[in-house]
């Protein structure tokens, strides 16, 4: 019978390899998938992971993808490192986008010698802050479940942006569809990159992975945090408080995933729609993971997860797969991860068990 | 039979019916946490349940073997989650979030060419002149049968959790995985079980949203349930009648808003739907202030991974 057994260290090289072999894995589940829908699962790959970045704009496309993931998932990672699990970006996403469009329509011509999209792109994140406090203060005055408060607050979220982009934010000119009238130019984000959609964003996400690598690595304060989710007793001991991780957790990770919102309408979206997101917030949380909550690590990791959205939309067009089977493969690749990583610790051996 | 009072049975079966599907997934996931086993996945294994549950009633006509189908789906979506968390000892929040996500992503996938479909209804268990009683009649005889098999599931737990030896060991499993494992019981086919067990009730409570609330297949339709299921855990205090309680009070609090809007009042639907996870989240908030209250019921071993040799 097989058994695990404990490592005396944990194997470094698995460390590094596990993403690779869960990538691996759910490519070896995807072509098993791709075969019973009866599709050549060469051609499925070709489509998915090899078409869409064949010239110069397939890869600012999958920059645009790229860069929400990148935002939320630096955020969470540095909340996950501290055990605060705020697993509500998605609705983050969504408040930093109407608090985005809402100053992009009172402000957007500009002024004071500011560029337009600078005050719709900070009150987005001041909405995602606003998002993620909230846990933060039910957790740290009431004990509240974090995972679940951050949550639910994705549904009210949902809400929200249903009831304003049909209510006080339509464009009364739209025909009565629900959706804000466009932005004025000056709000729109810079584009990166001529004749395609790469837009500030993307700066703006590597930069916060910089940023956060020298909060996490180099920082005293990243050090609190880190001490805080690894060892909790020795962190109390040392009188760091808790509750600031927790705050500063939610409010590092709700102001990105505000950003990330305000940059999907003010870049590639120019208005606000009933959906600004398909799900960046949660595949995040697998962003995270697989990037080992290093910085550098969520960079690799957001490439292979925007190329399963790039490639997933591609699938739908060309191969008539639906664009659900994404969700599958995000899933699974999630799945494999966390197996894989045992094994940096654990030792499979053959024998009964003592 | 005034029009009020009318009104008020009509409320009251309809409470029942949006609280059952939270009463299952709530009670599955009751026992997997009373084993230490925290489950976030409900959402996905619902999810699972309800399209699996859909395919097979839809396309044999037997709405009870969609069920049974839903129950098996649900465990197979749980025992995904057990091969993780239960032998190769992951993050249990991790391994959740995954099936949540998986859960959803697999039960779109499943489902895209079953939406829309309609589905013929399953007949009510008590016949017309039981139902027709005033007042008594709809109260006790008017609903479907997995309103009652809700309530035997509850009261099974709870009579198995409190009043059976093999509850108290699963109590034990679930508070000192160590002294368990040293007086012999077997640790992780304990945890199995429950999650299996969570898994099955899961599929049902996704089930019955597709089979019977509903009765339809879309994307995503539980809604969060799941979520709020795990929540309703906390609430209940990990105690399986209070879970029932809080299940109805959720179901009260979706179809008071219909009410409200039924009634006339002018008040955005959208602004209406966000009641159930404001809710929620003010239910948790007053459960959890008292912290000591809330650590004396939490399992002890809950979400602790267990190897022999640790």
């Amino acid at each position: 019978m097989l058994r695990l057994t404990r490592r005396t260290n944990p194997s470094r090289s698995l460390e590094i390899l596990a993403p690779l072999v869960a990538v691996a894995l759910t490519l070896v589940v995807a072509a098993i998938l791709f075969v019973a829908l009866g599709k050549n699962p060469a051609d499925a790959f070709a489509a998915m992971f090899w078409r869409p970045v064949q010239d110069l704009y397939g890869w600012s496309e999958l920059g645009v993808k790229v860069a929400p993931l990148i935002l939320c998932a630096v955020g969470l990672a540095i909340g996950f490192r501290a055990s605060v699990w705020n697993i509500g970006a998605e609705g983050q996403i969504v408040v930093g986008a109407i608090a985005a469009s809402w100053v992009a329509l009172a402000t957007g011509e500009g002024g004071f010698g500011l560029p337009g999209w600078l005050l719709p792109l900070l009150a987005g994140a001041l909405g995602g802050m606003v998002w993620g406090a909230i846990p933060a203060l039910l957790r740290t005055k009431a004990n509240a479940n974090e995972i679940l408060v951050s949550l639910m607050l994705v549904y009210v979220g949902g809400f929200l942006l249903q009831y304003v982009v049909r209510g006080p934010m339509r464009d009364p000119m739209s025909f009565g569809f629900p959706q804000s009238p466009m932005f004025p130019d000056p709000a729109r984000l810079p584009i990166l990159l001529d004749t395609t959609r790469l837009h500030l964003g993307f700066a703006l996400a590597l930069l916060a992975a910089l940023v956060a690598w020298l909060f996490v690595a180099r920082s005293y304060q990243g050090f609190v945090f880190r001490l805080s989710g690894e060892a909790p007793a020795a962190a109390a001991y040392a009188g760091f408080s808790r509750a600031k991780v927790i705050w500063g957790s939610f409010l590092i990770s709700g102001g990105l995933a505000g950003l990330a919102g305000a940059a999907e309408v003010l870049g590639p979206i120019g208005q606000l729609q009933p959906a600004v997101s398909p799900g960046y917030g949660f595949a995040a949380i697998i962003v995270a993971f697989l990037g080992r909550l290093h910085p550098i690590g969520i960079i690799a990791a957001a490439l292979l997860m925007g190329l399963f959205y790039l490639g997933g939309e591609i699938a739908q067009m060309e191969l008539q797969l639906p664009i659900a089977i994404t969700g599958v493969f995000q899933g699974l690749l999630l799945f494999f991860l966390l197996g894989a990583d045992t094994f940096v610790r654990w030792r499979l051996v053959l024998g009964g068990t003592r | 039979m005034g029009d009020e009072l009318s009104t008020a049975i009509a409320v009251i079966a309809a409470t029942l019916r949006a609280g059952t599907p939270l009463v299952f997934a709530a009670i599955g996931e009751l026992v997997a946490e009373r084993a230490g086993v925290l489950n976030l996945g409900i959402e996905g294994m619902m999810l699972v349940g309800a399209v699996v549950g859909f395919m097979v009633a839809a396309s044999t006509g037997l709405t009870p073997l969609g069920f049974v189908a839903a129950a098996l789906a649900g465990m197979g979506a749980a025992a995904i989650y057990g091969a993780l968390a239960l032998n190769l000892m992951t993050n249990q929040v991790a391994t959740g979030l995954a099936l949540a996500i998986f859960g959803a992503g697999l039960a779109a996938f499943l489902g895209q060419s079953w939406v829309g479909i309609p589905l013929p209804g399953m007949a009510l268990p008590f016949p017309e002149t039981l139902r027709s009683i005033p007042v008594a009649g709809p109260i006790l005889f008017g609903h479907d049968w997995l309103v009652y098999l809700s309530l035997l599931t509850v009261a099974g737990v709870a009579f198995f959790l409190h009043r059976t030896r093999g509850g108290l060991i699963l109590r034990a499993v679930g508070e000192n995985q160590e002294s368990a494992h040293a007086l012999g019981y077997p640790v992780l086919r304990i945890r199995w079980l429950a999650t299996l067990f969570g898994g099955a009730m899961a599929g049902i409570g996704g089930g019955y949203l597709s089979l019977i609330y509903t009765p339809q297949w879309a994307e995503n339709m539980t809604a969060g349930r799941g979520w709020i299921a795990l929540a309703l855990v906390v609430f209940a205090t990990w105690r399986p009648w209070r879970v029932l309680l809080g299940a109805y009070v959720f179901g009260g609090v979706t179809i008071l808003g219909l009410q409200i809007q039924a009634a006339g009042i002018a008040i955005n639907s959208n602004l209406v739907a966000m009641t159930p996870y404001l809710a929620t989240i003010i239910v948790l908030v007053l459960i959890s202030r008292d912290a000591t209250r809330i650590r004396l019921h939490t399992p002890a071993s809950l979400a602790r991974p267990f190897h022999p040799e640790a």
